[in-house]
């Protein structure tokens, strides 16, 4: 099954994500940041990442950008999860090479649908 | 899949209270003239985590609260807002209420809405305020459950714009699509789903073998999907390329209730022979009112599923958060104890006297290892007392603009720990110590200007350690307690005689003495005249002691000595007759033999000896306790014990020293009655009762 990096600094979203994700049969693994992610998404390939973009250290949108630039990580899906009032953010995600992004507040099915979208 | 939300209301409920102690301490922490952005950008996230976690768990409630706030910390974030006091006082109010709605709703009560709808007009004034440096954006209130429904921009996604037989879409991708991890195929599977999918591919752009760029997109496709399917649902699929590629969707045949006659038009100037078009038979027109009700009934009901769910929210529970480092070497000390076991069940198996080294051995390990595990059990229930301490900045921040006085807060140590019983036990005390400072203490900047002292007053609070107690110290540079006035405050009130005369220790001591207040005026923050007796009372029944000293206009400190833990404590076990008692390690200075001749005695005053030019009363134990000494006149044949209690020395006669050990301790006053001069009992190796020994007690005892 694939694996899937769930990035988000709150608690209780990366555990409902993950939670959500392990039911579906997902491998999944967690970070709480950035700089986190980075160090995990290093130490082993990821199907997809989901990351949350507004966390300390270092933020959504940068560690999208820092993934992409690396060689392992040019076409991995990797997905956003953002606020409805944020189509800047959207913007800013797209422009850092984020596939696309999952709009808070989501329910679990939400999260599915969306992922099957490039997990196929 | 359904998955029960509910399970995680509680992390979320935990999540929330830490992030709004964040956002407090960050607001109190803002300097109005230098604003740092990390600052914002922390009380930011707080906002954002709790917004975007109410609204998925279904606190519409909370999620919508916290938009506002969050819209205004967004501004002021980008710095197209200035940060003033007041938006930052009207933010701290808005924490407040935030904080009681989430303990309503985990509590499975109901919010109280006139305070919501009060702090949230407060909020929504600020935001719409002339603060800004630019128009503020419309503050848009949706809820985001509904928004989230269906996120299209465009807004054309009107349920009657259906049609009967599909969608023609031309989509050509830039050359950077595949570089955001978007796949052409990926979307293509998405549409074969929604109906009959067939795709034509142009491949006449790809370039030559040697220009080949294998990581650009160079082909472009025509599409076809037939079937009943909204424009809505072909737009999200290719919801997250847009702007990366051309992308042109036309109805194959649109139903006469679709007013725009310019998609077919111009499908027909593109492609003239239109293939598509032939097998266009008319729509049926009696289906047409079905299909909208179809999309209707689903619409609601994703709004449905961001209700509150309330219902399952678990009671908040007493639990304390241990730092897993602590777990895990308590973890490893069972691992020792467990493995000590299994050695001394080995030399148990077979025993024979050769191996009574072995026993002997295995049995210190025992002990040992018993010693960490307690430590380690004892380290859990240690919290650090920035528990305590960090409710005070926000303290501090309301009572003194209420006041009208300038005031710092100093926290020093908020890492010493302390024990949880004593870390609950000592908030009140200290809330109405830290009251008093900022009340009757400090002085209005005018007068702290006219006596040459900097306008902004100082709090400091201070926690350390120091031997087996923890010392926590409230220092403020205040006016200082005024020795005169305390007096003739103490004599007015009859608390003390006329011609009484006090050292300065015992005159700071009278505001300790009940029904005493040295404020002119009551005001709300303080000085009902229940104040400083019970916070003394509060503190010895913790078994600790406050002390305080002044200087008129340079300040006043106290100090307050708390013992680490309520539950176990290092004792010296002594002999006195049969009777054996514990006396707390801490308070013992020495212990030394000394002779008959070296004893004075004052007549009516009891016995003193000599100690390095310090005069110390000798307490007989045995006396005081009518037991029957075996060394009763003998002084030779006994041991004096050297304590100190409250800051004076004392000798204990005693029988023998038989050794140190930690207690448990029990209470004495649950199982008997309280005993002056005695803080509890113990029980013993050998099962018999021993007494432990209150050191300040029995001081205070003797020299009656």
């Amino acid at each position: 099954m694939a694996s899937i990096l769930a990035v988000d600094d709150s608690a209780s979203m990366r555990k409902m994500v993950t939670f959500t994700l392990k039911s579906a049969g997902y491998d999944v693994e967690e970070a709480v940041d950035g700089v986190d992610a980075l160090v995990k998404a290093q130490a082993r390939q990821f199907d997809c990442i989901i990351t949350d973009v507004n966390m300390p250290n270092k933020d959504g949108i940068t560690l999208i950008r820092d993934l992409r630039s690396l060689t392992s990580y040019k076409y991995t899906p990797m997905l956003t999860l953002t606020t409805e009032s944020g189509m800047e953010k959207k913007m800013e995600g797209k422009a850092a090479g984020a596939t696309g992004w999952i709009v808070k507040p989501f329910d679990p099915d939400q999260l599915l649908k969306t992922l099957k979208k490039v997990l196929g | 899949m359904s998955i029960d939300m509910s399970q995680f209301h509680q992390v979320f409920f935990e999540e929330c209270f830490e992030g709004l102690e964040a956002m407090e301490s960050g607001l109190l922490n803002l300097d109005m003239g230098d604003i740092d952005s990390e600052v914002i950008n922390t009380i930011f996230r707080g906002a954002h985590s709790i917004k975007g976690g109410s609204g998925t768990f279904g606190f519409t409630v909370v999620a919508d609260f916290t938009h506002v706030m969050e819209t205004l910390l967004d501004e002021m974030r980008d710095g197209r807002r200035k940060v003033t006091q007041a938006a930052v006082n009207v933010l701290l109010g808005s924490v407040d209420c935030l904080r009681e709605m989430l303990t309503s709703i985990q509590n499975e009560q109901a919010v109280d809405e006139t305070s919501v709808a009060k702090h949230k007009a407060a909020l929504e004034q600020e935001l719409n305020g002339l603060a800004t440096t630019e128009p503020a954006p419309p503050v848009v209130n949706t809820s985001p459950a509904i928004t989230a429904a269906i996120d299209d921009d465009s807004g054309d996604t009107e349920p009657l714009e259906l049609n009967e037989q599909g969608w023609k879409i031309a989509f050509c991708p830039y050359l950077d699509l595949l570089k955001t991890g978007n796949d052409p195929v990926r979307m293509f599977r998405e549409l074969a789903e929604l109906g009959e999918l067939t795709a034509l591919a142009n491949t006449q752009d790809i370039p030559g073998i040697f220009e080949l760029d294998p990581e650009e997109c160079n082909i472009s496709w025509d599409l076809k999907v037939t079937g009943d399917i909204p424009v809505g649902e072909i737009k999200e699929i290719f919801n997250w390329v847009e702007g990366d590629c051309e992308l042109d969707i036309q109805a194959l045949v649109t139903t006469p209730v679709i007013k725009k006659a310019a998609p077919l038009t111009k499908k027909a100037e593109l492609e003239p022979p239109a293939p598509a078009a032939v097998a266009a038979p008319g729509p049926i027109p009696a289906e047409d009112p079905v299909k909208p009700e179809d999309i209707k009934a689903k619409e609601p009901a994703k709004p449905a599923q961001a209700e509150p769910e309330i219902k399952n929210v678990v009671a908040a529970s007493s639990s304390i958060r241990v730092d897993t480092a602590k777990i895990d070497a308590l973890i490893n000390m069972v691992g020792e104890v467990v493995i000590t076991q299994s050695m001394l069940g080995l030399v148990g198996e077979n025993f024979a006297m050769d191996k009574v080294d072995q026993l002997k051995k295995g049995l210190a390990q025992l002990e040992r290892h018993t010693r960490d595990l307690q430590q380690s059990v004892m380290n859990i229930r240690m919290l650090p007392i920035s528990f305590v301490f960090s409710r005070f900045p926000r303290l501090v921040h309301d009572i003194s603009s209420k006041l009208g006085k300038k005031i710092e807060l100093k926290l020093v140590g908020e890492n010493t720990e302390i024990d949880k019983s004593v870390v609950e036990l000592i908030n009140d005390p200290l809330v109405h110590l830290i009251r008093n400072s900022l009340d009757h203490g400090i002085e209005m900047p005018a007068s702290r200007l006219a006596a040459g002292k900097p306008e902004t007053g100082t709090i400091e609070l201070k926690a350390y350690h120091r031997g087996g107690h923890i010392v926590i110290e409230i220092i403020d540079d205040g006016h200082g307690l005024d020795r005169k006035k305390l007096i003739a405050k103490a004599i007015e009130k009859g608390l003390i005689d006329e011609n009484a005369t006090l050292t300065d220790k015992q005159a700071f001591e009278l505001i300790f003495m009940p029904g005493f207040s040295t404020a002119e005026k009551l005001t709300d923050i303080s000085g009902r005249g229940v104040g400083m007796d019970v916070v003394r009372r509060n503190i010895e029944a913790l078994g600790g002691n406050i002390e305080i000293t002044s200087e008129v206009g340079k300040g006043t400190t106290i100090a307050i000595h708390l013992p680490l833990t309520l539950a176990i404590l290092d004792g010296q076990s002594v002999a006195v007759g049969d009777e054996t008692y514990i006396v707390p390690l801490v308070s013992i200075i020495e212990s030394i033999n000394i002779t008959e001749k070296m004893l004075n005695k004052v007549a009516g005053k009891g016995e003193t000896f000599r100690l390095r030019n310090q005069y110390i009363p000798i307490i007989r134990m045995h006396k005081i306790f009518n037991v029957q000494s075996r060394n009763a006149s003998k002084m030779a044949e006994g041991v004096i014990v050297v304590v100190e209690g409250q800051g004076v020395l004392c000798g204990l006669f005693v029988d023998d020293l038989l050794g140190q050990q930690q207690v448990v301790i029990k209470s004495l006053e649950a199982n008997y009655r309280r005993v002056e001069g005695v803080s509890g009992a113990t029980i013993l190796g050998d099962g018999s009762v021993a007494l432990i020994l209150d050191v300040p007690g029995l001081v205070r005892f003797s020299s009656r």
